[in-house]
């Protein structure tokens, strides 16, 4: 029975000048591949001669403060021998490109694009490199350790903000950032001090808008009698 | 006493092979018709439409009914799941798995845990009630899954009875789910190195009492939809997946046991106490939407027939690993003793310390793969945690498969898919 380290081995003497010698964690075995351009022709290798017919995963990690600063992880996977292998590679920030393995395995279309979307690599040969979870035009890559977990105010005004729902501010919704939780509480709210409240939303949210060249939306909501 | 009737089927791929025909154009068209000229249509499916269930939204381009392009468009559930579990502890993460496949959050807990565990080099000295414990809630959370799942996709392609049928029976799922974890929907039950409490008294003798119930459901459902003449016309040779693109996009779980690849995560890597347990992988053989739903209802006769495997070799014993620096010591030490509360201050402050290294776990969910790649600096918290969803990678093969379909077989190849958008987008 062929074991991932004797798979790994076999890898590692096709392409001896690239691949490091397998570390093992786990049980699990490792191979670090030293130039990013050659990755589709070790994983066209991999699944051609060794059975890793299954891509199990590709992903990618902010190492920031190092240098190189991203690793790109590949989960390879055999359905004839049931073994596992992971292939790491380094990737500079300055670089930011490396090739796509979509023509071996078309599994990786999907992941790829996610590592673009999330840490903003691209990737050369892709058949179509678009956002997949953020919307098209935004402009961050929220998976890198520079981006704060609260979020960034983003700079596209008509995506990222929108006219206020009909219930918004209505009896039995909660207004949040309000003072405390007892007076976001919708069973012991005054409409007259909601419709201020509600008001003076509006107003922040209109001064974002003009500052940003748009025109004012409907007007201010009268307090209910 | 009534007759048996053969249903003649239509062939396997015959009403794709006419999508084809009708694509190339190959039967000439009346003559009053040739003139017409022909237009693509752009039509936006979701992200609201019953039939995506949850928020996917797929771009379809037409040629009269049939599909010519379709581009799925995911994200809409995003909310940064990864993102978030690198700011916590890997306690703190747990209710974030429920939130992923919430049809099935047992299963998401145990995943997650055991991905922790294998990180700390646990994995394998968890005490045995609490692993037998484990497969329990994995078995329960697939069958609720695919109870779901089949309900749901009987509805899509308009049998509203089975829907009902299915949804009584879940809903003891999910009492027996509120008794052994205070919650019906969003669990929380594992911990790192254990579970957060025992199983309650009475609850084996429920689960037994389930146990012969579901199986009665199960084989209603199947009279209601297996040889049913119109779910069968609309399931049948539609949305075939062959075995080499199967694996070429990735699919996982029933969906690529549907296609006939022999492959189960429980079997072929088997974690937990699945070794010592008896059961089947069923597959299927034409790879089309029904093959798939056949897939779902043989799954979860195996999983009753585990389900009960189990509760026969319930040892008894703890549920929590011996080791205060991993699992929160019992809480009367905790208030008499030093060492057991500075572990618990530790353990809830900072959380395990977890050695440097990456792991990879992946988890045979009712969905498919789930897997969770952990890279560790070392301490509490996870430097990358990334969830390889099964429903992510399974909705990647759409583009493939939806064109040369009539736009009313999306509707019955999404529902044979079984996908949740909360695992997709996370």
């Amino acid at each position: 029975m062929t074991t991932s380290l004797e798979l790994a081995e076999r890898l590692r003497a096709k392409f001896p000048a690239l691949i490091s010698a397998p570390a093992e964690f786990r049980g699990e075995i490792t191979l670090e591949v030293s130039d990013p351009e050659a990755i589709p022709e070790i994983c066209a290798f991999a699944k051609r001669e060794l059975g890793f017919d299954y891509l199990v995963d590709i992903t990618s990690v902010d190492l920031y403060g190092e240098d190189p600063r991203f690793a790109l992880v590949y989960h390879l996977y055999g359905y004839g021998h049931l073994c596992p292998l992971r292939l790491k590679l380094r990737l500079s920030e300055e670089k930011g490109e490396l090739p796509s393995v979509t023509g071996v395995w078309r599994a990786a279309d999907w992941h790829e694009r996610e590592i673009y979307d999330m840490m903003g690599l691209r990737f050369r040969g892709h058949p179509d490199l678009r956002r997949i979870l953020m919307w098209e035009g935004y402009p961050y890559f929220p998976l890198r350790k520079d981006f704060p977990l609260s979020g960034k105010p983003t700079h596209l005004p008509e995506v990222a903000f929108t006219e206020p729902a009909p219930l918004d501010g209505g009896p039995f919704v909660t207004i949040a950032g309000g003072k405390d939780t007892i007076a976001r509480e919708p069973r012991v709210r005054i409409p007259e001090t909601d419709a201020l409240e509600l008001n003076a939303r509006l107003e922040r949210r209109q001064d974002i808008k003009e500052a940003h060249g748009h025109a004012r939306g409907p007007g201010a909501i009268e307090p209910r009698k | 006493m009534a007759e048996m009737r053969d249903l003649q089927f239509q062939e396997p791929a015959a009403r794709a092979a006419q999508a084809a025909q009708a694509l190339t154009g190959a039967p000439a068209p009346a003559a009053e018709l040739q003139d017409l000229p022909s237009e693509k249509m752009v039509l936006n499916m979701g992200p609201s439409h019953p039939s995506t269930h949850g928020v996917l939204r797929i771009v379809l381009e037409l040629d009269g009914e049939i599909i010519t392009k379709a581009m799925p468009d995911v994200g809409y559930l995003h909310r940064g799941d990864e993102k978030i579990a690198e700011n916590m502890t890997y306690s703190q993460f747990v209710p974030y798995t429920d939130r992923l496949d919430y049809l099935a959050p047992l299963a998401n807990n145990v995943a997650y845990a055991l991905a922790v565990e294998k990180l700390l080099g646990i994995d394998r000295q968890l005490p045995p009630r609490c692993q037998f414990i484990r497969v329990i809630c994995c078995e329960l959370a697939r069958i609720s899954s695919h109870l779901l799942g089949l309900g749901s996709y009987a509805m899509d392609v308009g049998a509203l009875t089975v829907f009902l049928h299915t949804f009584t029976e879940r809903e003891k799922i999910y009492n027996l789910c509120e008794s052994l974890t205070g919650a019906r929907f969003t669990t929380s039950y594992t911990r790192i190195g254990g579970l957060s409490r025992d199983l309650p008294p009475g609850w084996i003798d429920q689960c037994r009492k389930f146990c012969r119930e579901v199986v009665v459901n199960i084989d209603e459902t199947e009279t209601f939809l297996t040889r049913n003449r119109i779910f069968v016309d609309r399931t049948r040779g539609v949305g075939v997946i062959s075995r080499p693109d199967a694996i070429d996009y990735g699919l996982s779980g029933p969906n690529l046991r549907g296609s006939g690849i022999e492959h189960d995560l429980r079997k072929a890597h088997p974690y937990l106490v699945y070794d010592q347990l008896q059961f089947d992988v069923p597959v299927g053989s034409a790879g089309d939407s029904y093959d798939r739903y056949l897939v779902r209802i043989e799954e979860m006769r195996q999983s009753v027939l585990l389900l009960q495997q189990c509760l026969d070799k319930m040892p008894a014993g703890p549920v929590n690993i011996q080791d205060g620096k991993i699992a929160l010591p019992p809480k009367d030490r905790v208030l008499t003793r030093m060492e057991e509360l500075i572990h618990h201050f530790i353990n809830v402050t900072q959380g395990v310390n977890a050695p440097p290294g990456e792991i990879y776990f992946g988890h045979e969910n009712p969905k498919g793969e789930l897997g969770f790649y952990i890279h560790s600096k070392g301490g509490g918290t996870p430097h990358r945690l990334k969830i390889r969803s099964p429903s992510f990678v399974n909705l990647g093969i759409l583009p493939k498969l939806l064109p040369g379909h009539m736009i009313s077989d999306v509707v019955a190849i999404l529902g044979s898919f079984d996908f949740v958008m909360g695992e997709c987008d996370r």
